[in-house]
């Protein structure tokens, strides 16, 4: 470790504190239909969004109403994916010449997309038309992310209304996510990854002669664009296969550092966003202070495994630390931040192959996803994530300051408790069920690269970041196999939306509820107590559920490593 | 509270006491009922499993498996799991049962004089045979056979056996005091009773139900902690039921008993073991302050108030208001007015009256005059003239409220009684200038927390009592101890704003409603309500009762009118409004100890995993093992030493259970910190030692 590469941490962490403010008043406004200083050039827009759909902006819906909305637009979304996807070798810009893609890694893509996981069994250069990537994928990375924030905003109402039956409205919310939020800053962005140098073009891939006299084809394509949503958006489907470690997706350092700096962005700035609803910004920062105990826990530990590097390389005389899967441009710390970064907030898009991470290192990475993708999170969903685990936390440590646990002025009650749990059960459920599945099916084992616990590591890897919606891929597994193009379907369908509507009708209960004004009775949830309190109870809750997997994996891995196996 | 009869109870409740354990340990088996298990989730899968694995260790008896020795004493001490459970159960009813067994002797078969007609005739029915509505006759000796309502005469009653309290109270017709409880007895005089309550659900019936737990309904809040615990119960689940394919992975098996012993370990047990118990010995305690809570929702609603009505008299002061001066107008002197003064309280029996004459005696040495030798006649007081005296040799004297008198020499209200002198025509200018002069001793008075009561003889005001309000010593401690609980209180009273706002000043409360009546009280609490707050008052008249019904916590004093015991959800046997505030304590301490129960029984998983994951895999990883931190001796040991363990902690845990974590009335930041200390950290800890020590003796025993 260097001071180097802590100033490097640092400073990340300095940035994204500092915008969590201005960016969490804007969208406050945003989503309160105040104006802002794009409302000349956007607003006639969002007003003809409404008028063509037909959408009453002055009317609000019920939670289920609103969550009725949300899953209609998603069905919409998975049919024109996998619509596009089967037929895209007739369908125009298609240079490639790409085929239809088969029906189960549709189905597993199509799913993919619309849950914000952006897990790819698929190579994007290898596989899918620039159509499918502009029309399928794309406005999915935003309408995924759009929908996310939406969500969280909906169960921010919850807490900050009193008396109400109603949690905002699902179209309204999503149209000024994107028109306001997403859109703008994606313009800019893409301007800036262009001019580092990433490619922005329709035109064909590029034939190259190499300077020994083979041929070579260069892929490109639209890529800037995709990019700048991928990571805003914390959707992490990559434009190439080797997503953010490809030099055209992510051309130089600044780009880099750029590209963890916005996958953080708007999800740090919702925890501002609901301190400004509640009417107490020190809830948000509350929140944003228990994201940022864990995260820089996480990169600490992965920076540490990273660069002490493994007792087998030492023995090896290669000093320093572990460079195996690296981009070389990045080197350890940026590696490392990234790698925590991207997990820690349901991105998935990588610049080093976790998979070839030591077996601590690599751990990091599954445990930021398998508390729930709620250290920052994705955009959206890792407020509500959170707010669940909050809720948890509140209920079981508020009982001991001898009232019915409270939290921002509303009573945590039966209903509360019930929705949250349901909730948090589909992590394991997903991730170590199926897994337990995948670690004796034989088809399914035959997947895996390696033998012993870093292939148990992989298969659970798949499910953790499938079910936590994250995307990322440890490599070493084939995934688009029949087998594993379902499962983690399955996995992504019931992480994204067995929680959403849990966490929905939290948002319904919520309103309804009276707001009951602060007391020195009351369960202080501003100060260090409560950030200790909730990264106890998130800690305890995901070690409880996982130590047994990760005892075989990863744990396992490594203490065998120190005794000179490896796998 | 009076603590010889606290002790008397606390006697009956003591945990030890053989007459309790015996019947818990009884019932800890009878309770083993699948059907009455299933109400307590975690519970009835830790059964489940014991019968599970039962069966598959008959089975291997049968067919000869190995490390029998090891499995049965793993299914031995789940079946303990599940019998400590219901013994903290059934220890934390036995209490309340040996109280309603105490309740149940006086409910004896009593014969009832049931009115014919109008007159005294009666015959003599059998109590049970009684209907709402019926009119009963209970004279000097007789028991009243159900609840009811005095409609005539008056006699003084034994309610020991509701209240514990010896001494009688009396009951009379009209008024505040006209309810009357089925098995009390009537030591003197005779009462007619109007029955309000048919056989069975008396008060003393709906009493040993409570007591016993027999009616017991899941609280809002245990109902949500019962999710909890069976979400995190469903997590284990899948936590441990993934294991064997993990282990097949790696070319290892783990047999069912050591998965069995992973689950019931995880699952929380000991919150799930002590939940009910909790919330009986919740019960309980209020039963032994003598409060009757109606149902375990307003307990609980006990804990979360944020506002507290009390009545000024009996709560914040002393019950009566006590002449402290008399103040005369310029001309008058205080002899004269004392005498005055005197002469009007001598009929008058209330408490402030008899102050009156106490103050004149003591401090004039005016004697105490018959009112027959003076050929007086009493003028009594009523709402409408507010006033009150005698009429006594063509001379008249008045006393009362301030207003109500100016009106009287104002000659705005008609004279009540004909007097040569009264009729004589006061000068305007003159009264004006005496009126503004008693206004002004009257503001004074007032401003100082006082009540005045002006005096007149014969239409002429000769001067102001001066009463004062007694404020009970420790009222204002327990006020700033209320308010650093985060409880604001409000003081109801009948007084003028500015005696009421010198009260508040001195008895400390938070604000107060002057002048209230109970339509006021009525709109406070649900203008409190409306604020998201939780309400608690205590109240017995009639006019109470809808504010009683109205507020989240409503206790009525026995003391009270069936109506007002009918409205509010608690009863205080003993009629001390103060008591609310013990309420308020015991609301609190039960929902904390569940509290820190729970973090305490999910805290203790840590160790538990330290203490069987290296076990369970060392087959396959040894490497594992350097996660056996405890360095406990045996994989078999180590399994054994957490199982047992768990099952202890609960019987350790009981008394904690029952006696409920002590509640200090700090802020919360303050109570939560120190709880999250014990329960929490405590909770990491102290099985880490546990484990380990039993770990020991296990060895030495070569149990495993």
């Amino acid at each position: 470790m260097t001071v180097i590469g802590w100033l490097q941490i640092i400073l990340f962490c300095a940035i994204i504190v500092a915008l969590t403010k201005p960016l969490g008043w804007y969208m406050t406004r945003v989503f309160g239909g105040e104006r802002t200083f794009l409302s000349p050039v956007l607003r006639p827009i969002e007003a003809g969004v409404y008028w063509i759909s037909g959408v009453d902006e002055k009317r609000e819906q019920h939670w289920l109403t609103y969550t009725v909305a949300m899953l209609l637009f998603h069905v919409g979304g998975f049919l024109i994916i996998y619509g596009v996807m089967r037929l895209q070798a007739v369908l125009p810009f298609n240079p490639a010449g790409q085929g239809a893609v088969a029906e189960d890694l549709s189905f597993n893509t199509a799913v993919s997309f619309i849950t914000n996981t952006n897990w790819q069994n698929y190579g994007g250069e290898s596989t899918l038309s620039y159509l499918v990537q502009m029309l399928g994928l794309t406005p999915q990375n935003f309408l995924s992310a759009a929908t996310g924030i939406a969500l969280a905003m909906a169960l921010i109402r919850g807490f900050s209304r009193a008396s109400m039956r109603t949690v905002g409205n699902f179209w309204v919310d999503v149209t000024r996510c994107t028109l306001y939020v997403l859109l703008p800053i994606c313009v800019v962005y893409t301007l800036f990854l262009v001019w580092q140098g990433m490619p922005q073009t329709l035109g064909p891939y590029i034939e190259a002669t190499t300077l020994e006299g083979a041929r070579q084809t260069i892929a490109v394509g639209p890529v800037a664009s995709q990019v700048a949503i991928k990571m805003l958006g914390t959707n992490g489907g990559g434009f190439f296969n080797a997503n953010a470690a490809h030099p055209f997706e992510n051309p130089t350092a600044l780009s880099n550092f750029v590209q963890m700096l916005s996958i953080f962005a708007l999800g740090a700035a919702m925890t501002n966003v609901f301190g400004r609803m509640v009417g107490n910004q020190r809830q948000g920062w509350a929140i944003l202070s228990v994201m940022g105990v864990l995260f820089v826990a996480g990169v600490a530990i992965t920076y540490w495994a990273e660069a002490n590097g493994t007792s087998m390389l030492h023995a090896l005389g290669l000093t320093g630390g572990n460079m195996e899967g690296k981009e070389v441009r990045f080197g350890i710390v940026a590696s490392s931040l990234f790698a925590v970064v991207t997990t820690a907030a349901s991105c998935g898009a990588v610049n080093a192959m976790h998979d070839s991470f030591t077996a601590l290192g690599g751990m990091i990475p599954l445990i930021n996803i398998e508390l729930g993708e709620i250290i920052v999170g994705g955009v959206g969903a890792g407020m509500y994530g959170m707010l669940l685990f909050v809720i948890l936390a509140i209920f079981v440590a508020g009982l001991m300051v001898g009232r019915t646990p409270e939290y921002v002025g509303k009573k945590i009650e039966a209903r509360e408790v019930k929705m949250a749990m349901l909730a948090i059960l589909v992590l394991p459920l997903m991730i170590l069920g199926w897994t337990a599945v995948g670690v004796v099916y034989p088809a399914a084992v035959a997947s895996t690269a390696n033998a012993g616990p870093h292939g148990f590591t992989e298969v659970l890897y798949a499910f953790t970041s499938a079910t936590g919606n994250n995307g990322s891929a440890f490599a070493g597994l084939t995934g688009n196999t029949f087998f594993y193009n379902l499962t983690l379907a399955s996995a992504m369908f019931v992480g994204r939306f067995f929680m959403i509507v849990p966490a929905m009708a939290i948002a319904g209960s919520l309103a309804e509820k009276k707001s009951i004004p602060p007391s020195t009775g009351t369960f202080p949830t501003t100060g260090g107590l409560f950030v200790g309190l909730v990264v106890g109870v998130i800690l305890i809750m995901g070690g409880l559920t996982f130590f047994p997997a990760l005892a075989l994996g990863p744990i396992v891995e490594h203490l065998a490593m120190n005794a000179g196996n490896l796998f | 509270m009076d603590t010889t009869k606290l002790q008397k109870r606390a006697a009956v409740s003591a945990m030890l006491d053989p007459k309790i354990v015996m019947p818990a340990i009884r019932a800890s088996f009878t309770k083993l009922d699948p059907r009455l298990m299933v109400k307590n989730p975690v519970m009835f899968v830790v059964e489940i499993v014991a019968a599970l694995t039962t069966v598959i260790f008959l089975r291997d008896i049968i067919t000869g498996g190995s490390g029998l020795g090891f499995t049965f004493q793993i299914i031995v001490w789940l079946w303990f799991t599940v019998l400590f459970a219901n013994f903290a159960e059934a220890v934390a009813e036995g209490r309340g049962k040996a109280q309603a067994e105490s309740l149940r002797k006086t409910r004896t078969e009593s014969q009832a004089k049931l009115l014919t007609g109008a007159g005294r005739a009666f015959k003599m029915v059998p109590g049970t045979s009684l209907k709402v509505g019926d009119i009963v006759l209970v004279e000097a000796g007789d028991t009243i056979p159900s609840d009811g309502e005095v409609i005539e005469g008056v006699a003084s009653v034994n309610e020991a056996a509701i209240t514990g309290e010896s001494a009688p109270v009396i009951r009379e017709s009209g008024g505040d005091r006209s309810a009357v409880t089925g098995g009390t007895q009537v030591l003197s005089d005779w009462i007619r009773v109007r029955i309000t309550a048919a056989q069975g659900s008396t008060f003393i019936d709906r009493m040993i139900k409570l007591v016993e737990g027999a009616e017991r309904q899941k609280t809002p809040n245990e109902i949500a902690l019962n999710i909890l615990l069976a979400g995190l119960t469903i997590i284990f689940v899948f936590a441990t039921v993934t294991i064997p394919s993990y282990a097949a992975y790696a070319g290892g098996s783990i047999s069912v008993i050591v998965l069995v012993a992973l689950f019931v370990t995880l699952i929380p047990t000991t919150i799930g073991a002590l939940l009910s118990a909790i919330g009986i010995a919740g019960m309980d305690r209020l039963v032994r302050f003598n409060v009757l809570a109606m149902s375990g929702r307003a307990v609980e609603a006990a804990g979360d108030v944020d506002t507290l009505l009390l009545d000024k008299t009996g709560t914040i002061t002393l019950g009566n208001r006590q002449a402290t001066a008399f103040r005369p107008v310029r001309g008058v002197t205080e002899q004269e007015l004392a005498d005055a003064a005197q002469l009007a309280s001598l009929a008058d029996e209330t408490p402030e009256g008899r102050s009156i004459v106490v103050l004149a005696k003591e401090k004039y040495g005016i004697r105490g005059r018959d009112m027959a030798e003076l050929g007086a006649t009493f003028i009594p007081f009523t709402a409408q003239t507010r006033m009150s005296g005698v009429d006594a040799g063509g001379s008249s004297v008045r006393k009362g409220a301030v207003d109500a008198m100016l009106n009287y020499v104002g000659g705005g209200a008609p004279l009540a009684v004909a007097s040569g002198n009264a009729a004589r025509a006061i000068q305007p200018a003159a009264l004006s200038d005496l009126g503004r002069e008693i206004q002004t001793i009257a503001d004074e008075i007032s401003k100082a927390g006082g009540t005045p009561l002006a005096v007149a003889r014969d239409g002429k005001l000769l001067g102001v009592i001066q009463l004062k309000d007694i404020v009970k010593g420790g009222i204002r401690e327990r006020f700033a101890e209320l308010r650093r609980m985060g409880i604001r209180t409000i003081m109801i009273t009948g007084d003028n704003p500015m005696t009421a706002a010198a009260i508040a000043a001195e008895a400390g409360v938070d604000d107060f409603l002057a002048q209230a009546t109970p339509e006021d009280k009525l709109k406070l609490i649900r203008d409190e309500q409306a604020k998201g707050k939780l309400v608690a008052m205590c109240g017995d008249g009639t006019n109470d009762a809808p504010a009683l019904a109205q507020a989240d916590v409503g206790v009525a004093m026995n003391t009270g009118t069936q109506a007002a015991r009918e409205a509010g959800n608690m009863v205080d046997l003993d009629s001390n409004p103060t008591k609310l505030i013990e309420v308020v304590e015991i609301g609190k301490q039960l929902l904390m100890t569940r509290g820190a129960l729970t973090t305490f029984s999910i805290a203790n998983d840590v160790a538990k995993y330290f203490a069987i994951i290296p076990a369970m895999f060392l087959a396959f990883y040894p490497q594992l093992n350097v996660l056996n931190v405890m360095n406990l001796s045996s994989p078999q040991s180590a399994i054994l030493s957490a199982i047992i363990f768990n099952a202890l902690i609960i019987i350790a845990l009981i008394p904690l259970a029952l006696k409920g974590v002590a509640y200090r009335a700090v802020g919360a930041g303050a109570l939560l910190r120190r709880n999250l200390l014990i329960y929490g950290l405590g909770g990491i800890v102290i099985p880490f030692i546990g484990i380990k020590a039993i770990d020991l003796v296990v060895t030495a025993l070569h149990l495993a």
